[in-house]
């Protein structure tokens, strides 16, 4: 790219309004002397034009039509404070080693967006531009949100620190599993998973994201029988339980009856999928946050629109709008398991959901210093694949502030299911203990699973089975600037 | 029964050697430690009784053990746990807790359930112990 196009080609005065198309490059949606207020929402995208295409016309456009451009000049436009609400590109660098790709850096004034809602965010950022023609691809890498407009969003109904102390459970990660088979188990048989589950040793249970009300399982029936196998949990332990009960449905009001039985029942959570939709999922945590419920978000779908690079929006997107729609718990990837997830993009999602204010962090993935201002902060989740074989990465990566969850690694057990879960919680407090006496976990993992499984027969017999089972894949989505080693002066 | 509040209670109980390594941990990250005891271990029982405040200022873990000693001379037959606060924003709470000492038996909880309308259940935990007044539990 010629450096020489840096400068602004914005047509002044009555020269711009005049009818016909005109360059979106050169109707003030390229601005490369702009520099973003602190009350600006920036997006980072990443942009591929068709061949022949300027990467800056393109960004121009990707500027034009996430705003206020329509393919030709309107007169309209001034009756309006019209260079305000235009979103301005202000800066495109080529993408490393990715030819024919490049970062378009894009600031919205803030009266672009209606407070505390990510459907009006998201029509805008990406409601049109990503069908776009003359761009082949195009993809959402990444959003700085001012303070101005992340306080117009309560955030997460409980956060992390409340949750720790509802439930009395500090200094380690949490514990699940979602229940397996998927699909199939009558109420009366999910509830027996469930109640060896947490009875081993789990803190929560889960339901997938898949079961809502099927004819195998109608959801009032999974509920009583889930209901009572947490409650019997804790007193057969002395210690609080929960089960996310899915209350995804077809509509809201069958959400909230939904919802509203779990509450009756005594549940401490309920979860909810992605692709019930932003507003939704929205309307959940307004509910949540009034009735004491944490809220376990499953980010059913994300796949289709997150894992490839080129194309789809970045879930460390996906992640930021979901901390300020205010759900308690989100899946961010587990590194080591089946799913997708880089370590080093995973650990910017995990930044993005535990942090107070995140740094640039362009090896994450992460392009711009965002402060969350106090919104509390969203436990995340790792799930899929995972196993107890795996305990010292899994800590060493995620840290404490998470919930691990082991499903086929709890239920498969060849003890049965209330030992692979008692196996789970013995391996995890032992290494969260030898961590904190100074061992270095990463070297002697193994051995310390191993010294704890003399004196516990379920994680021997855990380990003997899965102690070696690796998910070894090329990752795809993974951040395109590595640490570069300079000389320090 | 074994109550598995905490985050080591399904470990072997810990030695003094393997308390003080946690509370050299704790006092690493800048937290203050507290004990705390009881002789109701309901699982939502928030407010244990505070063995004096939790100890800013005591920055050794030597010293910090002899408060244990002490605890554990006053209360030896109930349930102590240790605490560790974290001051920072946006944490303020506990970071860490788990038992350090327990009554020798432990008769666990009773589940009680009282049939509402239509399927519902009222469920109800109760400790065995807690029908004996307060101080004569265990």
């Amino acid at each position: 790219m010629d450096t020489s196009v840096f400068e602004s080609t914005t047509v002044k005065g009555q020269d711009r309004y005049r009818a016909g198309v005109m360059q979106y490059r050169k109707m003030g949606y390229w601005e490369p002397d702009y520099e973003p207020k602190i009350t600006d929402v920036i997006a980072l995208f990443r942009v591929t034009p068709q061949d022949g295409v300027d990467p800056i016309e393109a960004s121009a456009a990707v500027a034009g039509e996430s705003s206020t451009a329509t393919w030709t000049v309107v007169w309209t436009d001034r009756l309006t404070a019209c260079e305000k609400y235009r979103a301005k590109c202000y800066r495109v660098d080529p993408v490393p080693n990715a030819p024919g790709s490049y970062f378009a850096y894009i600031a919205y004034d803030l009266d672009l967006f209606e407070p505390g809602s990510i459907a009006n965010l998201s029509a805008s950022i990406i409601g049109n531009v990503f069908g776009f023609k003359p761009l082949k691809a195009l993809r959402l890498e990444d959003m700085r949100m001012p303070v101005a407009y992340v306080k117009t969003f309560d955030g997460p109904a409980t956060g992390i620190v409340v949750e720790r102390e509802r439930l009395d459970k500090f200094g380690r990660p949490f514990l699940g599993a979602t229940v397996k088979p998927k699909l199939g188990l009558s109420g009366r048989n999910y509830g027996r998973v469930v109640y060896e589950a947490l009875k081993g040793g789990l803190d929560f249970t889960k339901d997938d994201e898949n079961i809502n009300s099927q004819p195998f399982m109608h959801w009032r029936d999974r509920y009583l029988y889930c209901m009572e196998a947490v409650n019997k949990a804790q007193a057969a332990t002395g210690e609080v339980k929960g089960t996310y009960l899915n209350v995804t449905a077809g509509t809201m009001e069958q959400m909230y009856e939904r919802a509203e039985f779990a509450k009756e029942l005594g549940s401490c959570i309920v979860m909810i999928d992605l692709v019930i939709g932003y507003t939704a999922i929205q309307s959940m945590s307004k509910w949540a946050r009034r009735n004491d419920m944490i809220l376990h978000l499953h980010r059913a779908g994300h796949g289709t629109y997150t894992r490839q690079k080129t194309h789809g929006v970045s879930f460390r997107v996906i992640a930021k709008w979901m901390r300020l729609a205010g759900v308690d718990h989100i899946h961010a990837g587990t590194v080591v398991g089946k799913l997708e997830g880089d370590p080093k993009t995973t650990a910017g999602f995990y930044d993005i959901l535990r942090e107070e204010k995140n740094a640039v962090q362009l090896e994450h993935g992460i392009f711009f210093e965002q402060d969350w201002a106090s919104t509390r902060k969203v436990l995340p989740v790792a799930s899929g694949g995972i196993h107890l074989g795996q305990m010292h990465e899994l800590l060493h990566l995620l840290k404490d502030d998470v919930v691990l969850q082991f499903g086929g690694g709890t239920i498969g057990h060849p003890l049965g299911i209330a030992a692979g879960a008692t196996a789970n919680r013995v391996a995890l407090e032992a290494m969260v203990l030898a961590r904190n006496e100074g061992r270095d976990i990463m070297a002697e993992g193994p051995e310390i699973l191993n010294q704890a499984g003399r004196t516990c027969l379920p994680l021997r017999q855990a380990l003997d089975t899965w102690g070696d089972v690796t998910f070894n894949y090329a990752s795809t989505d993974t951040p395109d600037f590595v640490p570069v080693a300079v000389a320090s002066y | 029964m074994r109550i598995t509040q905490g985050c080591f209670s399904f470990l072997p109980d810990l030695t003094d050697e393997q308390i003080s390594a946690q509370v050299q941990y704790c006092l690493d990250h800048g937290w203050a430690v507290s004990f705390e005891y009881t002789d109701d271990p309901h699982p939502r029982n928030t407010y244990w009784e505070m063995w004096g405040h939790p100890m800013f200022d005591i920055r050794d873990a030597k010293a910090i053990m002899g408060e244990l000693k002490e605890c554990r001379l006053m209360h030896g037959e109930c349930y102590i746990r240790l605490c560790a606060f974290d001051s920072t924003h946006t944490w303020e709470s506990l970071r860490m807790s788990f038992i350090v000492q327990r009554p020798a038996d432990e008769p666990g909880f009773m589940l009680t359930r009282q049939e509402a309308g239509g399927r519902n259940i009222r469920y109800e935990t109760r400790a065995y112990v807690a029908e004996k007044p307060a101080g004569a539990r265990y």
